[in-house]
């Protein structure tokens, strides 16, 4: 079995694949645990110990950096290397240059999250890294484009398979995205720290204009390629609709770059340019919500798979969630309801529902699909991703449910008045009735961390007894040329 | 500028609907497009294609 994998190598680039996904799952566990630990400083203050590399605000952005970029970010550079060689039938172009993208992209998160915790950030929410990391992860960025692009060029098959679109339209975006937010003037050629080309609400508008896209490109428009290639080689059926994915396609892309401003509603921004960001996420529900029926619907005649096969569970659930944090995001872009939810706990609960239920999940489901293919052998326990699902489903199930609590919460009490007008709670009040949520919340963080551990547990095993099918096999040729 | 905003939802509307004719109005143009989704599960044959060839390539070893 191993030996087949040769071939494999030989005809596609999987060595570099492997290194993204080994660190992928390594950033998955750190970026957790960081969470974790955050989330317990929130409901148990003592763990800030009076150290400040550990406090929750220089913590908070090693979590969000390392979940986002450096799981999510490895995850999809491993798959979209793994689908553009697969459904080009075509070598990813250049090793060199591969290689060049792995060491650049993981290097700035290292010189990143260490930089936090000293205390060195730009500020801005998803972009805290400062302008020389900006300047690495820019060159990476083009180099990683330009990898992709020549790929795309050498392949076999005369049409471009969509999920490839959803990675090249990240692949833009996000460049677009990094290099505008990021404008900043040093203090000085020696300094780390800059001034933003932008000021004031500019500035803001420019921040959320790259932040949502972020959510939108990077752990959407991403997420949904790996889901066109993933669901349907898991289900062994071809999506649901190919034609859909086309509409899906443009129409997500469209309307996303015009919805960041729903994130300063109530602020000094014009009016109609937060109505019309509000507008626009309304408008999204339908494609969000297109893509999502084009991939469950992929099963359709094959449920029975979700009984028997727990790759299948990741995938799907991942897509249920997808449908449901779709669902919400646009409501809270409504003014009024953003006028309760907004600065509250029901925004992190949102984030997570989308990043734990779909952005995990669907990363999880691919990985499960794709590490063994990759070391040419089998998953070392089907039981053991059983376990990791329940784990991360119970685990979400608790986050997301704790946080609406809190949101709701401390909403209602921020905004009630008494019969003379004055406020009705202190604000020390809301901080004592978010403490059970922020319990629970910890706990929930704790399930899903758990399962990922047991999922590097599970790929540390299957791949090495991959590496020991390997040199069985070797052992066998060598003593059969010696004998011949 | 006073009119921007009606012609960018002109070219917009019109890019849409041109793209969802397109799409959708051709009966053989869906068919094509359709073939295409198949792409990912194509992988799959050539590398058993692969294996196959391996496994010749051994016994003739």
């Amino acid at each position: 079995m191993a030996h087949s994998a040769v071939t494999s190598t030989d005809q596609y680039n999987y060595e570099i694949i492997k290194k993204f996904a080994i660190m992928a799952v390594v950033w998955a566990v750190l970026g957790m645990g960081a969470g974790v630990y955050i989330a317990s400083e929130l409901a148990w203050p003592f763990l800030n110990f009076d150290i400040a590399e550990i406090t929750f605000g220089r913590l908070r952005p090693v979590h969000t950096t390392l979940v986002i970029f450096g799981f999510g970010g490895n995850a999809l550079f491993a798959t979209s290397y793994y689908v553009v060689q697969r459904t080009c039938q075509a070598r990813l172009y250049s090793d060199a240059l591969a290689g060049f993208t792995f060491w650049g992209w993981n290097l700035s998160l290292v010189l990143g999250v260490v930089g936090y915790m000293a205390g060195y950030s730009q500020g801005r929410e998803y972009a805290e890294f400062i302008w020389p990391i900006d300047l690495l992860i820019a060159v990476t960025w083009v180099v990683y484009f330009w990898v992709f692009v020549q790929t795309l060029r050498r392949r076999s098959q005369p049409h471009i398979y969509v999920a490839n679109w959803f990675y090249l339209a990240f692949i833009l975006a996000t460049a677009l995205l990094h290099i505008f937010n990021n404008l900043a003037v040093p203090v000085s050629l020696f300094s780390l720290e800059s001034y933003s080309l932008f000021s004031g609400v500019q500035d803001a508008m420019t921040q959320w204009w790259y932040g949502h896209n972020a959510v939108g490109f990077f752990l959407t428009a991403a997420f949904l390629g790996m889901m066109y290639y993933f669901v349907p080689k898991q289900a062994g059926r071809p999506v649901y609709s190919y034609r859909l994915s086309i509409i899906h396609f443009w129409a997500l892309i469209f309307l996303y770059m015009w919805v960041g401003a729903h994130h300063l509603h109530w602020t000094a921004l014009p009016d109609w340019t937060s109505s019309l960001a509000a507008t626009f996420s309304i408008l999204l529900l339908l494609p969000s919500w297109g893509g999502m029926i084009n991939g469950i619907m992929t099963l359709s005649g094959a449920w029975d798979k979700l009984r028997s096969d727990p790759i299948m569970l990741f995938l799907i659930t991942s897509l249920s969630f997808y449908g449901m944090s779709t669902f919400e995001g646009p409501m809270m872009s409504l003014k009024s309801v953003n006028a309760l939810s907004h600065y509250t706990d029901w925004t992190v609960g949102h984030v997570h529902s989308g990043a734990l239920g779909w952005v995990a999940m669907v990363s999880i489901g691919s990985f499960y699909h794709m590490v063994p293919r990759l070391w040419d052998t089998k998953i070392y326990s089907v039981k053991l991703i059983y376990v990791h699902f329940f784990l991360a489903t119970i685990g979400i199930v608790l986050y997301i449910t704790s946080m609406w609590v809190a949101g709701i919460g401390q909403g209602l009490m921020l905004r009630a008045f008494d019969e003379y007008g004055n406020l009705a709670y202190t604000f020390v009040e809301s901080v004592t009735f978010l403490h059970g949520p922020y319990v629970v919340r910890a706990i929930g963080g704790m399930f899903f961390l758990t399962g990922a551990v047991i999922m590097a547990y599970n790929f540390y095993m299957t791949v090495r007894a991959a590496k020991r099918e390997q040199a069985a096999i070797e052992a066998k040729i060598a003593a059969k040329m010696a004998n011949a | 500028m006073g009119n921007s905003k009606i012609v960018a939802l002109v070219i917009f509307f019109t890019t849409y609907v041109g793209i969802l004719l397109y799409v959708y109005a051709s009966k053989r143009r869906s068919k094509r497009l359709e073939s295409y989704k198949y792409i990912p599960l194509q992988d799959e044959e050539g590398a058993d294609v692969d294996k196959k060839a391996e496994s010749n390539h051994e016994q003739r070893d």
